[in-house]
C-alpha cells in the first residue's frame, strides 16, 4: 500500500530550482533513505513533505489517517495528519525538561479547553493523567525516564538525539522523517541508533524517511534509496544496485 | 480528582488571611490613606507585571505595548462608570473585554513579526493609542477624563490581582501553557510539534490585554482621573522593568518583583533629589549580577504545588 505518492514536484526560490521534477512513491512499513551531495535539495525536500515551503508546482499526497495533498499543508498541522520529524541541527525546547519536551510532542493529543485548564474541570486531569502515562512509558521506552526532570540543554548529544526521536513520536505518527540522525555521532553510537530505528520501526509500526550523509547507517536499515543531486531525483532503488550504479558514483566523485 | 484537596484549601485560607490582616489593620488605623494607595498601586503592577509575563516571558513575544491596553481598559471604564453611570464591575468587565478585543486586532498583523520588529511594532500602538485619546474630546483630549467615581479599594485589588494570578497560573501548568513556552523555546519545533503558533500568540495577548483592561479599570477608579500621557511609552517600559526584574517566566517573580520595586521607590520618596540615581543604580545592579532576575524563571514553593512547570508530573 502506498503511502506517500509525489507527482512532479518543483520548487524554486526565484531563478535557482532547488527541486525539480520528482517522482517518487512510498509503501507502507518501509525505511528509505535519501541521499546525495551538499546542497542537493533534500532538506528542501524534506521541508516540502512537511509543509514548511509550499511546493511550486506538482504534488505530495499522504494517505496515512487520511488522505491529503500539500495544498493543506501546514507545519502545525502535520502531526494530525500522522507525519511527524526531526530536525538536523538538534530543535529541543532546551529551558524545558525531558518529560515537557516530550509532552510537546503529545500536545495534539491533549483534549480540553482553555476553560478547563483555568478551572482545572475534570476533563484537565483525566487529560493530564493519561498524558503523562503515555509520555512515562515513552521515556522508559528510551531509557530516559530516570532523566526526566533534567533540563534538556543538559542532556550529553546522544540522548538529546533520542529526545528528540521520543518526543516526535509522541505525536503518534504513522510516518517519522528523520533528518541526518547520526551527525554527530562516532561509529559506536551509530550503531545503537542503527538499532533504535530498526526497533522503534516495528514496536511503532511506522514508515520511516531518513536523510543521512553516514553511508553505513543508510546502507545497513534503508530498504530503499533515493540519490538527489542538483535538485533532480538521479536514481532509486536498494542499496547494492545504488552503489553500483554510475550515475551515482559521478554525483558523488565527480568525473566525464 | 478533587479540587479541594488539602493544598488548596491551605491556599485559599492563606489568601483570605492576608486579605483579613490588612483590613483588620486598616479599621484599626495602623494602614493609613498613603500605604493603602501604594497598597493599591502594588496591587495594580502585579496584574500588569504578571500579564505582561505571559506574553514576554512565557511566550516570548517581546511587547513594548502593554500601558495601552492598559489605557483602554482605563478609559473604558471611566466612560462606563462616569459618563453611563453604570456600576463599577460593568465597568470592570467592559474594561476587560474592549482591552482584550484590542488585542486581538492588535495581534493579528502584528504576531507575525518577531523579535525586535514585534516590539517596535507595539510600541508604534501604544503611540497610536495615546494619539487617539489625545484627539478625542469626548473623553477629554489630552486634558484627560475627570470626575470618574472612586471605586477601586483594597477589597476590589487584592480580590482582582487573585483572580489574574490564578487564572493565568492555571493556564501556563496546562498543556496550553506548555504550548507556549515551547513557542518562546523554539517556535519552528514547537510548530512541528502541531502547536499551532499563531493561535497560542494571538491568544496570550487577548489574555494579556484583558488583564491589562482590568489594571486600567483599577487606576482609573481609584484616581478618578485619567490622561493619555499616563499610559505612554515610559508606563509600558515600568512593567517590562518589574517583569524583566522579578524574572522572565516566573509569576511569582513578577509578583515579587512588582512589591520590591514599588517599595524601593517609597523609601526613596524621602530622598528626592537622588532617588532616579538609586533606583536607577538597584536595577543595573540586579541586571549585572543576576541577569535572568530575581526568581529566574523558576517558582516560589508556596505557588509550585507540585513541582516542574508540569503540575501533574511530579505527583506521581
Amino acid at each position: 500500500m502506498d503511502m506517500l505518492v509525489v507527482n512532479n514536484l518543483y520548487k524554486s526560490f526565484g531563478g535557482v530550482k532547488a527541486v525539480s521534477d520528482i517522482n517518487m512513491t512510498i509503501d507502507e512499513g518501509e525505511i528509505v533513505g535519501i541521499i546525495g551531495p551538499n546542497g542537493a535539495g533534500k532538506t528542501t525536500f524534506f521541508n516540502l513533505l512537511t509543509g514548511i515551503y509550499n511546493p511550486s508546482s506538482g504534488d505530495i499526497v499522504y494517505k496515512l489517517k487520511e488522505e491529503v495533498s500539500a495544498k493543506s499543508f501546514k507545519p502545525f498541522k502535520m502531526t494530525k495528519y500522522g507525519v511527524a520529524r526531526t530536525f538536523q541541527n538538534i530543535r529541543l525546547f532546551k529551558d524545558m525538561t525531558v518529560l515537557e519536551n516530550v509532552l510537546i510532542g503529545y500536545h495534539n493529543n491533549f483534549k480540553y479547553g482553555i476553560l478547563s485548564s483555568i478551572f482545572h474541570l475534570s476533563s484537565y486531569f483525566k487529560n493530564e493523567k493519561k498524558g503523562n502515562e503515555e509520555v512515562t512509558q515513552l521515556l522508559k521506552i528510551f531509557d530516559l525516564y530516570d532523566k526526566k526532570d533534567t533540563l534538556s540543554k543538559n542532556l550529553p548529544y546522544g540522548e538529546q538525539r533520542k529526545l528528540e526521536i521520543a518526543r516526535a513520536l509522541a505525536s503518534k505518527p504513522k510516518l517519522l522523517l528523520l533528518d541526518e540522525p547520526a551527525a554527530g555521532m562516532n561509529a559506536n553510537e551509530t550503531k545503537e541508533l542503527t538499532k533504535l530505528i530498526n526497533w522503534i520501526r516495528k514496536e511503532f509500526d511506522l514508515t520511516i524517511i531518513l536523510i543521512e550523509h553516514d553511508m553505513s547507517l543508510v546502507m545497513d536499515i534503508c530498504e530503499k534509496l533515493f540519490v538527489f543531486d542538483y535538485g533532480r531525483l538521479i536514481a532509486q532503488g536498494n542499496p547494492e544496485s545504488i552503489q553500483k550504479n554510475p550515475k551515482v558514483i559521478k554525483a558523488y566523485l565527480g568525473g566525464e | 480528582m478533587k479540587i479541594l484537596n488539602k493544598k488548596n484549601i491551605l491556599s485559599i485560607l492563606a489568601i483570605l488571611i492576608v486579605y483579613a490582616i490588612v483590613e483588620l489593620l486598616t479599621h484599626l488605623g495602623v494602614i493609613d490613606s498613603y500605604i493603602q494607595l501604594n497598597l493599591i498601586l502594588i496591587g495594580i503592577n502585579i496584574i500588569l507585571a504578571v500579564s505582561l509575563n505571559l506574553i514576554t516571558g512565557f511566550t516570548g513575544q517581546f511587547s513594548l505595548g502593554h500601558a495601552a491596553f492598559m489605557s483602554i481598559g482605563a478609559y473604558t471604564s471611566g466612560i462606563v462608570t462616569a459618563k453611563l453611570g453604570l456600576p463599577f464591575i460593568v465597568g470592570i468587565i467592559a474594561a476587560a473585554v474592549v482591552a482584550s478585543i484590542a488585542g486581538i486586532i492588535i495581534g493579528i498583523p502584528t504576531l507575525r513579526l518577531r523579535g525586535d520588529y514585534l516590539a517596535i511594532a507595539t510600541l508604534g500602538f501604544g503611540e497610536i493609542v495615546k494619539i487617539i485619546a489625545i484627539n478625542n474630546d469626548y473623553i477629554g483630549g489630552a486634558v484627560g477624563l475627570n470626575d470618574i467615581p472612586q471605586y477601586t479599594n483594597w477589597t476590589w485589588t487584592y480580590f482582582l490581582v487573585v483572580l489574574t494570578v490564578f487564572i493565568i497560573y492555571n493556564f501556563i501548568k496546562s498543556y496550553h501553557g506548555r504550548a507556549c513556552i515551547a513557542i518562546r523555546e523554539d517556535e519552528i519545533a514547537a510548530e512541528a510539534m502541531g502547536v499551532n503558533t499563531t493561535y497560542y500568540k494571538i491568544l496570550v495577548f487577548t489574555i494579556g490585554a484583558f488583564f491589562a483592561g482590568i489594571a486600567g479599570a483599577l487606576y482609573a477608579n481609584y484616581f478618578s482621573f485619567i490622561k493619555p500621557d499616563s499610559f505612554g511609552f515610559m508606563k509600558s517600559v515600568d512593567i517590562l522593568v518589574i517583569v524583566v526584574f522579578g524574572g522572565l517566566g516566573s509569576i511569582s517573580g513578577s509578583i515579587i518583583g512588582a512589591i520590591a520595586l514599588s517599595l524601593i521607590s517609597v523609601f526613596l520618596q524621602n530622598i528626592p533629589e537622588l532617588r532616579m540615581v538609586i533606583y536607577a543604580v538597584i536595577l543595573f545592579l540586579i541586571m549585572v549580577y543576576r541577569p535572568q532576575g530575581i526568581m529566574g524563571n523558576v517558582e516560589l514553593k508556596l505557588f509550585n504545588k507540585k513541582g516542574g512547570l508540569n503540575g501533574y508530573a511530579g505527583s506521581k
